[in-house]
C-alpha cells in the first residue's frame, strides 16, 4: 500500500438481535477502519460475530449503534433509492459454502446477471452478454458454462461463480465470507490466486473473515482478532504474528495446525476462556498501544503488553 | 518392533453404477493397519478415501460394490459378508466411525442421554440404570461439563464442537477396535480442532483402539498420524511414516499437494496449485493416473501404470520417477526443506 486512503469505516459498531423479551448482543463498539486497495482480516471463532459485521456492511443487519461509512458516505441507515444502488453495487459479498449460496435451479447466466437486472446495469442484451462473459473468463471458467447449472460443478468452480456473480457489478469493496474455508486445499489455493490476481488487477479492497490465522498470514495486510462480539487486538499481519498480546491470539496463533510433525509434536495448544482477566474496578478499552498496534486491556494488563513490546 | 496387522486390505476394486454407467472409484487398493497405531489417508477430493474406508464396515451405497480383493479382520473377509446381521456385530462395535457433520450424525429431537444409552444397552447388555452411569461417564471423559446435569439435553443446546464430542462418545460406546474419523474436524474452529485431536489421542492411549485420520488438513495429519496414506484417483499412491512423507516424500503428487499449502504461502507471491483435473473414473486410467497433471511425467508414465517401489522398510512409493532408469528429480524447491521453511515463515519454533 502505498496511500492510506480509508475506503469504509466503522465507529463504536454495535449490533443486536431480539432474544426472548430481550437483546442479544452479537457485536460490541466494533471500530476499524479499511484502507483502499488492502485485504483487511477478520478472524475469530464460530459465534464471534465476523458474519454479522459482514452483513451489516452489506445492510443486511442493521446496527443498534454506531455508525458505517463507505467513501466517507454515512451508509448505516436509510438511504434513497440512488444511494442504495450505489452501495449495493460498491460493496459486494462473497459467502462461505459455494454449496448453497447458489440458486440450483437458475443458470450461471441468470446467477451472474441479477444484480445487473436488479439495478439495470446494461446498455442492451448485448452488453449484459458481454459483462456476464468477461466476469466468467476473469475467474477462470468458460464461455460454454453459461447455460449450465451449479450442481453440474464442482466446490472450486462453484466458488468461482460466487466470485464472477460479484465481479460482474464493478465492485469497490468485497466482503468474502469464509471464502476457501469449504474447499479442497489444491482448490484453496486456486481461489487465493484468483482472488489476488483479481485485487491487482481491479484495485480491489477485501473484508476477508476466517477462522483459521494461517490462510490470513498470507493473503491479508492487517487482522481483526474478535472474541464473543469483541475485537480484542488489531495490527499489521507481521505485527500480529510477531508480538500477538491478547491471550485470545495467542490462543488462536498456538492452534494453527502446522504441516510439520516436529512442530505438532512439540505444540503446546493454548486454551482461552477470559477468566485471565480481571475486569471488576479496573475496566479495558481499545487502545493503541503501538503505532498501529490496537488492544482491548485495562491498564493493567496494558503495562505488561509494553512490558513484552519494550516501550 | 514386531507389529500386529488388525486389518488387511488386499487388490481391493469398488465400483459404482450410475444410471447406465459404471465408475471404478477403487482401483486394486492394499493397505495393512497395525494395532494401536494412527494412520492418515490424505489426497484430493473425491480420491476415494471415504469409500475405501466404507468398505471396512460394509456401509457403502445401494448402487456401490467390491468387484475384487479381500479384506481380513479378525480371521474373515469382510468382502464375504453378505447380511446385515453379520455387519451389525461389526460395524460399531468393533469398528466405529465418526463423520464430518455431528448435526446428521445425532437425532435432533432425542435427547443427548437417550442417544448415548441406547447404544449401550444394545451392545453391552446393561440395563437402563448402569447404561446412564456408564453415559455420564463417557460424556466426562470426551470433556463435556457438568455431564450429568446435561444429560437431558438436546442436540441444539450444544455447540458445534460438543457434538461431536457427543458423536465421538457415542462411538466409543461400544469400545471399538478401530475408530474411523472422516474429517471430524473441518467443520470446527482451530482452537476447538486442536481441543478434539488432544480428546481422541487421549482416549487412544487409555483404550488402545487404533485410528483411521481422513483429512484434507495436512496439518491435522503432521499433528496426530505416525503413518500417512497419499491417495490419488482411487489408488494409494505413496505411504510412509509420517516423517517420511512430509520430509522426503517422493511421490509427485505429494509434492504437489505439499507445495499448495496455504501455512507455505510466501506473501505478495501465488501459491503453487496444481494444474489441470484428475481423471475421470468412467473410463480405464492407461499408464500413471496422475502423468497429465505431472511435470516430471516421462514417456512410460502415458503407457504403463508404475509399480510400488520400496524407498525404505516402511515408505513406498507407486511413481515411475524411482525406478533406476529415471533421472533424479530433486524435491520441489518450496517443500525440500519443510521444517525448517515453516520455523523462517513463522518467526519462532512451534508459533
Ligand atoms: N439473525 C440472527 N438472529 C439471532 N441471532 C443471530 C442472528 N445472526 C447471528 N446471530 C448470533 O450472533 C452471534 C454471531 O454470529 P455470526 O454468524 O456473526 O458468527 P460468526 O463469527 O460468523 O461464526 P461462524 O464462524 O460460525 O460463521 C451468534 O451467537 C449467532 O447465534
Ligand atoms: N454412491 C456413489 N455413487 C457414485 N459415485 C460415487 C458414490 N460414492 C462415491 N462415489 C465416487 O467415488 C469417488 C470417491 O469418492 P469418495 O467419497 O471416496 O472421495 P473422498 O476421497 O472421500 O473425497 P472427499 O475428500 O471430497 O470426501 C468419487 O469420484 C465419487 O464421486
Ligand atoms: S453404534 Fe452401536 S447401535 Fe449404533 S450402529 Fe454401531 S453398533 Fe449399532
Ligand atoms: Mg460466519
Ligand atoms: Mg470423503
Amino acid at each position: 500500500m502505498t496511500s492510506k486512503e480509508v475506503l469504509l469505516s466503522l465507529k463504536d459498531v454495535t449490533i443486536t438481535f431480539p432474544k426472548g423479551k430481550g437483546v442479544f448482543t452479537a457485536v460490541k463498539d466494533a471500530s476499524f477502519d479499511i484502507y483502499k486497495g488492502e485485504t483487511f482480516a477478520l478472524v475469530g471463532e464460530s459465534g464471534s460475530g465476523k458474519t454479522t459485521i459482514g452483513r451489516a456492511i452489506v445492510r443486511i443487519n442493521p446496527v443498534a449503534k454506531g455508525s458505517i461509512e463507505f467513501e466517507g458516505k454515512l451508509i448505516s441507515e436509510k438511504l434513497g433509492m440512488e444511494e442504495t444502488k450505489w452501495v449495493t453495487k460498491s460493496i459486494q459479498m462473497i459467502f462461505q459454502d459455494p454449496a448453497t449460496s447458489l440458486n440450483e435451479r437458475a443458470t450461471v447466466d441468470y446467477i451472474i446477471s441479477e444484480g445487473l437486472y436488479n439495478f439495470h446495469m446494461y446498455k442492451d442484451e448485448d452488453d449484459r452478454k458481454a459483462k456476464v462473459l468477461k466476469s466468467l473468463t476473469e475467474v477462470g471458467l468458460l464461455d460454454e458454462h453459461i447455460t449450465r447449472y451449479p450442481h453440474e460443478f464442482s466446490g472450486g468452480q462453484r466458488q468461482r461463480i460466487g466470485i464472477a456473480r460479484a465481479m460482474a457489478m464493478e465492485p469497490r469493496l468485497i466482503v468474502a465470507d469464509e471464502p476457501i474455508s469449504a474447499l479442497d486445499v489444491s482448490i484453496r489455493a486456486q481461489v487465493l490466486n484468483l482472488m489476488k490476481t483479481l485485487q491487482e488487477t481491479k484495485g480491489l479492497t477485501y473484508l476477508f473473515i476466517a477462522h483459521d490465522l494461517s490462510v490470513v498470514r498470507f493473503i491479508s495486510d492487517r487482522i481483526a482478532v474478535i472474541h464473543l462480539g469483541r475485537i480484542v487486538e488489531l495490527a499489521n499481519t507481521e505485527e500480529l504474528f510477531k508480538n500477538p498480546l491478547h491471550p485470545y491470539t495467542k490462543s488462536l496463533l498456538s492452534a494453527i495446525p502446522m504441516p510439520d510433525p516436529i512442530l505438532e509434536s512439540k505444540k503446546v495448544p493454548l486454551f482461552y476462556d477470559g477468566s485471565e482477566h480481571d475486569y471488576s474496578t479496573d475496566l479495558p478499552s481499545f487502545v493503541e498501544i503501538s503505532k498501529d498496534h490496537f488492544v482491548w486491556a485495562n491498564t493493567k494488563e496494558l503495562e505488561s503488553y509494553k512490558k513484552i513490546l519494550k516501550i | 518392533m514386531e507389529r500386529k496387522v488388525i486389518l488387511s486390505a488386499r487388490d481391493v476394486v469398488v465400483k459404482f453404477r450410475v444410471r447406465d454407467r459404471v465408475l471404478t472409484a477403487i482401483r486394486k487398493v492394499s493397505l495393512d493397519l497395525y494395532e494401536g497405531e494412527t494412520l492418515a489417508i490424505v489426497g484430493e477430493s473425491g480420491s476415494g478415501k471415504t469409500v475405501l474406508t466404507k468398505t471396512f464396515t460394509g456401509m457403502l451405497e445401494s448402487n456401490g460394490f467390491i468387484s475384487e480383493g479381500k479384506i481380513f479382520f479378525e480371521d474373515q473377509d469382510l468382502v464375504q459378508i453378505k447380511n446385515n446381521k453379520t455387519w451389525e456385530k461389526i460395524r460399531g462395535s468393533k469398528i466405529a466411525t465418526v463423520f464430518q457433520d455431528p448435526m446428521s450424525s445425532l437425532n435432533p429431537i432425542r435427547t443427548i442421554g437417550t442417544q448415548i444409552t441406547e447404544v449401550i444397552i444394545k451392545h453391552q447388555k446393561k440395563n437402563s440404570k448402569e447404561a446412564r452411569e456408564i453415559a455420564i461417564d463417557l460424556m466426562d471423559k470426551v470433556g463435556i461439563p457438568n455431564a450429568a446435569d446435561r444429560f437431558n439435553e438436546y442436540p441444539f443446546q450444544y455447540s458445534g464442537g460438543m457434538r461431536q464430542r457427543i458423536v465421538i462418545a457415542i462411538a466409543l460406546a461400544c469400545r471399538p477396535k478401530i475408530l474411523i474419523c472422516d474429517e471430524p474436524t473441518t467443520a470446527l474452529d482451530v482452537t476447538i480442532q486442536a481441543q478434539i485431536l488432544e480428546l481422541i489421542k487421549n482416549l487412544q492411549k487409555e483404550f488402545g483402539f487404533t485410528t483411521i485420520y481422513i483429512t484434507h488438513d495436512l496439518g491435522v495429519v503432521a499433528n496426530v498420524a505416525q503413518r500417512v496414506a497419499v491417495m490419488y484417483a482411487g489408488q494409494i499412491v505413496e505411504y510412509g511414516t509420517s516423517h517420511e512423507i512430509f520430509y522426503s516424500p517422493k511421490h509427485p503428487y505429494t509434492w504437489a499437494l505439499l507445495s499448495s499449502l496455504p501455512q507455505l504461502g510466501i506473501k505478495g507471491e501465488k501459491l503453487y496449485s496444481i494444474p489441470g483435473t484428475p481423471p475421470s473414473l468412467f473410463y480405464e486410467v492407461k499408464g500413471d493416473a496422475f502423468a497429465q497433471r505431472n511435470p516430471y511425467a516421462m514417456n512410460i508414465d502415458f503407457e504403463e501404470e508404475p509399480p510400488f517401489f520400496m524407498i525404505t522398510e516402511s515408505h513406498f512409493a507407486k511413481t515411475w520417477l524411482q525406478d533406476p532408469r529415471a533421472p533424479k528429480v530433486e524435491l520441489p524447491s518450496a517443500i525440500r526443506d519443510l521444517h525448517a521453511t515453516i520455523v523462517k515463515i513463522y518467526g519462532k519454533e512451534g508459533v
